[in-house]
């Protein structure tokens, strides 16, 4: 096991050298200066002179790479041109709203799309079956920037059963920062209201976000429990008289969702990026926010940093999921 | 081809796709022609602006008091020139490469897959939406971004189908009979893994119009005053909740488009690959 886990670590540093080479020369070989843009409309060639200085920009570009690398390493991935504060600070900072979206969509579109997948294949090439086929095809087509407006429009402008925008009303007053998760310093502060207030703010960018990936994992749940229900020892547990509920919830599924488990790996780097338009709608204050800004304010640094983090994010992720794997199928572990 | 379109027929979802996309096709190659208000592309009609459907409006009008089904069918023509492009430069990058790489084996093959691997381990959006933004915004860089970002799916399909059809008997005759290596590669093998291509590149026309709509709705792609449907939703939000109708058509236009090539890329894979057949 623990071999396992070092190889498998061993194997993504390459892969995130590679990341951090290609981000950085991508980003350096077009020609538009940090320092003239951090120097604002009225900056004199001396004032950008010393913010080149200042930056390191005057250097040769292996050596700025080589820099910014030692300095990736120290987890100091310099300021942004924009806020002015060091990159890791504001990341930190917005990390755990982004995560505490994520989680929530991952949740919801597990929890309705593995007993939607099961459902389906049950009742396989039957209405309620050509109902989801259909409904997963659209969770994939709809595009989410447009679902959230929808959204907002339904919920929040004509019904006025759910906020807008935010992740807290302004007539709220946030508990103190323990943890950086907004719900949970809610109930560490015993603060129920705000608890409350804040899980209205996440209903719909969660529901946005967890719409592509309930069609996927319906889909995934769908063909792995369909392929299982041909198997010999299916036949034999009903020949037996196995009770049918069970053998469908626990012995069936269990066999049905390895591919199910890789999805939700490949789903949870996607939910993150699709998190960046997301989160611009519904001025969701985490990462993705954050991006879309650096992204239209053409600021570098934050750009990299975050290229940089949703990378480390998959590659981590695709760990977990070869462990799941391990774990659900232990054949694959021997192979190393 | 005639066995295939025979199996097609049989799937209706398939079919169903297959009839939006010629639709779709129809709208972008007639669309001027077909548009009730061929002007509303550029023109504006300040007296009637933000009028909700009607008979003479079916989508109901702009904040510059254009037809939207107007522009909604004028917008076909973008965003799939867009999808073509993209695709299409996308193959001629990826496919070439994935053919390399499988054909040959060594350092060249291993640092174009490590390559692919790191270009997919970059969530495509955020790579794209840098990349469009560092090539200052305009059609032009997003569709160049996008295809950067795209060509790696390719690569990787073609490198499996090389990989497997290179050790396959037909191929070890050609060696024996003299076949050069260019014959070999294009008129043996690029065949033979195409079909696996054609799904991914039906299923990618779909997933680029919705990045594109992305992009678009970013303010990263097209420029007013073009009748492009992601930057249209863009537009509409500063008239929400009172103009409903401005942002509701776009989107449905680009669902139902991006529906229409997902179900027949689905519908394409289930012929050309019997194994996911059984399991559906």
């Amino acid at each position: 096991m623990a071999r396992f886990l070092l190889r498998r670590c061993l194997l993504v540093l390459p892969s995130l050298l590679g990341l951090l080479v290609i981000t950085f020369l991508l980003i350096h070989a077009v020609p538009s200066d940090p320092a003239v843009a951090m120097a604002g409309e009225g900056g004199t060639p001396e004032q950008i002179a010393r913010l080149r200085q200042q930056y390191g920009l005057d250097k040769p570009i292996w050596e700025q790479f080589a820099v910014y690398v030692g300095k990736v390493v120290q987890l100091d991935f310099g300021e942004s041109a924009f806020s002015r504060r060091p990159v890791s600070l504001d990341i930190v900072q917005r990390l755990p709203a982004t995560l505490e979206l994520t989680f929530a969509a991952l949740f919801l579109s597990i929890l309705l799309g593995v007993p939607l997948g099961v459902v389906s294949a049950l009742n396989h090439n039957t209405w309620p079956d050509y109902l989801l086929r259909v409904f997963s095809v659209l969770g994939i087509a709809v595009a989410a920037f447009w679902f959230a407006i929808m959204l907002q429009l339904f919920f929040a402008m004509d019904l006025g059963w759910l906020p807008l925008r935010g992740d807290l009303s302004s007539t709220m007053v946030r508990p103190p920062r323990v943890t950086g998760f907004l719900s949970l310093d809610a109930l560490l502060a015993g603060r129920w209201d705000v608890f409350v207030d804040h899980l209205r703010h996440l209903v719909l960018p969660a529901v946005t976000l967890s719409l592509g990936g309930l069609a996927t994992i319906v889909r995934f749940t769908r063909a792995g429990m369909l392929d299982t229900l041909q198997q010999d020892f299916v036949f034999y547990e009903r020949a037996m008289g196995y009770r049918w509920a069970r053998l469908v919830w626990v012995f069936i599924l269990r066999n049905s969702v390895t591919a199910t488990v890789t999805q939700i790996g490949l789903l949870f780097g996607g939910l993150i990026a699709g998190g960046v338009v997301v989160e611009s709608i519904f001025d969701w204050p985490g990462i993705g926010s954050y991006t879309v800004q650096a992204i239209l304010t053409g600021d570098k640094q934050v750009m990299l940093a975050v290229t940089l983090l949703v990378g480390t994010i998959y590659a981590a992720v695709n760990i977990l999921v070869d462990v799941v794997h391990g774990l659900l199928d232990p054949r694959l572990m021997e192979q190393g | 081809m005639s066995a295939i379109l025979r199996k097609l027929s049989r799937d209706v979802p398939a079919m169903l796709g297959l009839a939006i996309v010629i639709f779709v096709l129809v709208l972008a190659l007639f669309g001027p022609l077909l548009a009730p208000y061929p002007g509303d592309a550029s023109a504006s009609h300040l007296l009637r602006r933000l009028k909700p459907p009607s008979e003479a409006y079916p989508f109901g009008t702009d904040n510059l008091g254009r037809d939207i089904f107007s522009r909604v069918i004028l917008g076909a023509r973008g965003a799939l020139t867009i999808a073509l492009t993209v695709v299409g430069v996308a193959m001629l990058i990826g496919v070439p490469l994935g053919l390399l790489a499988g054909y040959r084996s060594g350092w060249l093959s291993e640092t174009i897959m490590r390559i692919t691997d790191v270009v997919l381990a970059i969530p495509q959006l955020v790579l794209a939406l840098a990349l469009a933004q560092l090539m200052s915004p305009s059609i032009e860089s997003a569709m160049l971004a996008l295809s950067l970002t795209y060509w790696p799916f390719f690569t990787r399909i073609v490198y499996a189908e090389t990989r497997r059809l290179s050790s396959a008997v037909f191929v070890d005759a050609l060696r024996g009979v003299g076949a050069s290596t260019p014959r070999i590669v294009f008129l043996h093998i690029l065949p033979n893994a195409l079909s696996p291509v054609i799904v991914r590149a039906t299923i990618g026309l779909g997933f680029t119009i919705l990045v594109a709509a992305v992009l678009g709705f970013l303010g990263m792609g097209a420029t007013p005053p073009a009748p492009d449907w992601g930057l249209a939703i863009a537009e509409s939000r500063t008239y929400l909740p009172r103009a409903w109708w401005y942002a509701t058509f776009p989107g449905l236009a680009i669902l139902i488009t991006v529906m229409g090539f997902n179900l027949l890329g689905d519908g394409l894979r289930d012929i050309v690959d019997p194994r996911i057949r059984r399991s559906r």
